[in-house]
């Protein structure tokens, strides 16, 4: 009996030192980028410990800090999954901001095509057009990779374009509302159709879906059967064949899953945020998405708290421009050097697992 | 349509095949010479950008394009180095940190090149070859750039090189089959690194050629994708640099759709158009892959096909 609570210990203590040593190349990353952005303002005659500090007041510093923050979080978790869901199953997909942006446009073409619906029906009608032009578009990149051969990283971002391009087409011809002059938009959504904040936040309900729509997907993936074939087809597509796994199936519904969870980020921000579909919507969230899924290692669960640090980071990009006089694109900077970073301290990991054996057969050797 | 109004579109498009085909050209010769050693940059649209940036910004400093031409293949070069670095350490991928490259070029391009969207920078000067011609049509559309013909002889030259030159085979050994280099000695990592990196020098050229050539100038909306659908249109001329040089007048063509459109009065619809090289990328990629099946002439160690 005391064997086996000392054995239960021992697993206890143990947990938390693997647990940083799987962290511990994502914290070494996001410093050696920090070191280097410092390095890069201090090229521009810009005081990095000021900078960083103004980033930090600017992202998490405030209530409305908070706010802008999340609110640009919301949209993050669900391009993320974009990226993350297609990588279980081995597939790299970047075509995120073509699937938002055909989301928003097929949310906003609601308001035109049926603007008398009872907003009961309307905001899940938006979010479900979303999901599924958003779905559809990067469920075809899958059905291209698994029937075609053709690459999916290529050929999602391809479609990107096209959709991007059949958006500006849509928004600046058939659908633009004709009041909108300067900026052409599709016709507003009525007043009462506009997604509201969560009680007592000044963030709208997209951040909880959001956050809801990454921990199913965490459920989905540990706890599922369809979720374990997928892990299987991303770990070794061949025993996945044998096995017998329907693995064309399984690609592109993650395909489409993915897809769908980038629309429903455009559905909710033309629903809450631009109140029609412009190209304010085409800002970035879709390529920051891919950040934000790498640094989570593709799992839905961290990937809440990395859209919030990314969100935070283009949350700062105003106050470092109106203080420092920096460009707005300084946060693009920091964000790419982190996505770099990232992927090359990947090499430890390596290094890591034997480490973590050794650990852990320390603690055997204990028992 | 009226026979003159097809003529104009046909001489519109021949001249848009040039002017907007050399920057495929650079970047697809980049590309290919990448693959050869068996890896996939993706980052060189970051590249392109950068080099684009850089390009037009010595050109404005130092008042002579030439200078900024020279500055943006040695920032291509210094990148495709550090993406040919860094991808030569264990585990990791080239294909992700090409998306790394790509976002990190695009910002500090974005960044550092926001002081010279205003001022002109000097352009690279170009030659007229139908200055006998009357029709000033194709006058237009054979006033070519200096940097096509230089295209035209890298592509001959490395058609030659690869084939037939000690280091172009050495390189093609490493693309195909590592084990085997490295039974015979050479050094895998170093002969990927040198590859990548020459392949950033000349994604950095077909940058500059956007910058200080045609459009001719920098903004933050230059690239429109270049460098990734270079990638495809490697894969669309099966690794040959001649069939980089025909893919990118292709493109070059299809490119020139829109504006070409728009010059004989057609204009509705120019989003549409202008997407045509992506249209045309996914057509030839859907009609020249196939699945579980490698391509002939594709590098065997290339992860992009597998």
């Amino acid at each position: 009996m005391s064997e086996l609570l000392r054995e239960r210990a021992l697993v206890l203590m143990r947990a938390p030192g693997s647990f940083a040593l799987a962290a511990l190349p994502t914290l070494l990353a996001v410093c050696s980028a920090l070191a280097m952005f410092s390095l890069f303002l201090l090229a521009q005659d810009v005081s990095p410990l000021e900078a960083l500090r103004l980033m930090f007041k600017g992202a998490f510093g405030s209530s409305f800090a908070w706010a802008n923050s999340l609110q640009r979080a919301a949209p993050l978790m669900l391009t993320a999954l974009c990226v993350a869901l297609p990588a279980r199953a081995g597939l790299v997909v970047i075509g995120g901001e073509g699937a938002l942006a055909l989301g928003g446009l097929a949310a906003g073409s609601v308001a035109v095509m049926a603007p008398s619906l009872a907003v009961k029906a309307a905001v899940p009608l938006m979010v479900l057009m979303g999901a599924l032009i958003g779905g559809l578009w990067i469920a075809f990149a899958g059905m291209l990779r698994q029937w075609r051969g053709v690459n999916e990283t290529i050929g999602s971002l391809l479609l990107s374009y096209l959709g991007i391009a059949l958006f500006n087409h849509l928004v600046e011809g058939a659908l633009r509302d004709p009041a909108s002059l300067n900026k052409p938009s599709t016709l507003p959504l009525p007043e009462s159709w506009m997604v509201g904040a969560m009680p007592g936040l000044e963030v709208h309900w997209g951040f909880a879906f959001g956050a809801a729509a990454c921990v199913l997907a965490w459920i989905f993936l540990r706890w599922s059967v369809p979720g374990f074939a997928l892990n299987v087809v991303g770990g070794n597509v061949n025993v996945a064949r044998l096995v017998g796994l329907p693995v064309d199936r399984l690609v592109i519904g993650a395909c489409f899953a993915g897809g769908a969870a980038a629309g429903i980020a455009g559905a909710f921000e033309v629903a809450a945020v631009q109140g029609s579909a412009n190209a304010s919507l085409l800002s970035g969230y879709g390529y920051a998405g891919i950040l934000v899924a790498f640094a989570a290692r593709q799992n839905p669960l961290a990937v809440i708290v990395c859209a919030v640090l990314v969100g935070g980071i283009g949350a700062s990009g105003s106050l470092l421009q109106r203080r420092l006089g920096l460009p707005d694109a300084a946060t693009l900077v920091l964000q790419g050097l982190i996505f770099a970073n990232l992927l090359a301290w990947e090499a430890l990991q390596g290094r890591l697992a034997n480490w973590q054996l050794r650990l852990s057969s320390l603690g055997a050797r204990d028992v | 349509m009226s026979e003159a109004v097809v003529s104009t579109l046909a001489i519109g498009m021949i001249g848009g095949a040039i002017r907007v085909g050399t920057p495929y050209l650079f970047v697809s010769l980049g590309e290919c010479i990448t693959e050869k050693g068996g890896r996939v940059n993706l980052g060189l649209e970051g590249i392109l950008v950068m080099g684009a940036m850089s390009g037009y910004a010595l050109s404005y400093l130092s008042g002579s394009p030439w200078i900024g031409l020279l500055c943006a293949a040695a920032m291509g070069l210094c990148m495709g180095l550090l993406h040919g670095l860094i991808c030569s350490l264990p585990r990791v991928n080239d294909i992700a940190f090409g998306i790394g490259l790509m976002l990190l070029g695009t910002g500090l391009a974005f960044f550092l090149g926001k002081g010279f969207i205003q001022p002109q920078a000097p352009q690279l000067p170009a030659l007229s070859l139908g200055s006998f011609i009357a029709d000033p049509r194709w006058r237009s559309a054979l006033s070519i750039n200096a940097l096509f013909p230089i295209g035209v002889l890298l592509s001959l030259l490395l058609h030659w090189g690869l084939r037939s030159t000690r280091p172009g085979l050495a390189l093609r050994l490493v693309g195909d089959h590592e084990g085997t280099a490295r039974a015979l000695g050479y050094p895998v990592a170093t002969v990927r690194i040198i590859a990548t990196a020459v392949g950033g020098a000349f994604a950095g050229v077909g940058g500059a050629y956007l910058s200080l050539c045609y459009p001719g100038s920098w903004s933050e909306g230059l690239s429109s994708g270049q460098g990734i659908m270079a990638v495809a249109l490697v894969i669309f001329a099966r690794w040959r640099p001649l069939g980089c040089l025909a893919a990118a007048m292709l493109f070059g063509a299809a490119g020139a759709l829109g504006p070409a459109l728009q010059s004989i009065g057609i204009s509705s619809g120019y989003h549409l158009f202008n997407a045509a090289p992506y249209a045309l990328t996914l057509a030839i990629m859907i009609a020249s892959c196939r699945p579980r099946q490698t391509l002939g002439g594709t590098p065997g160690e290339l992860s992009l096909t597998r």
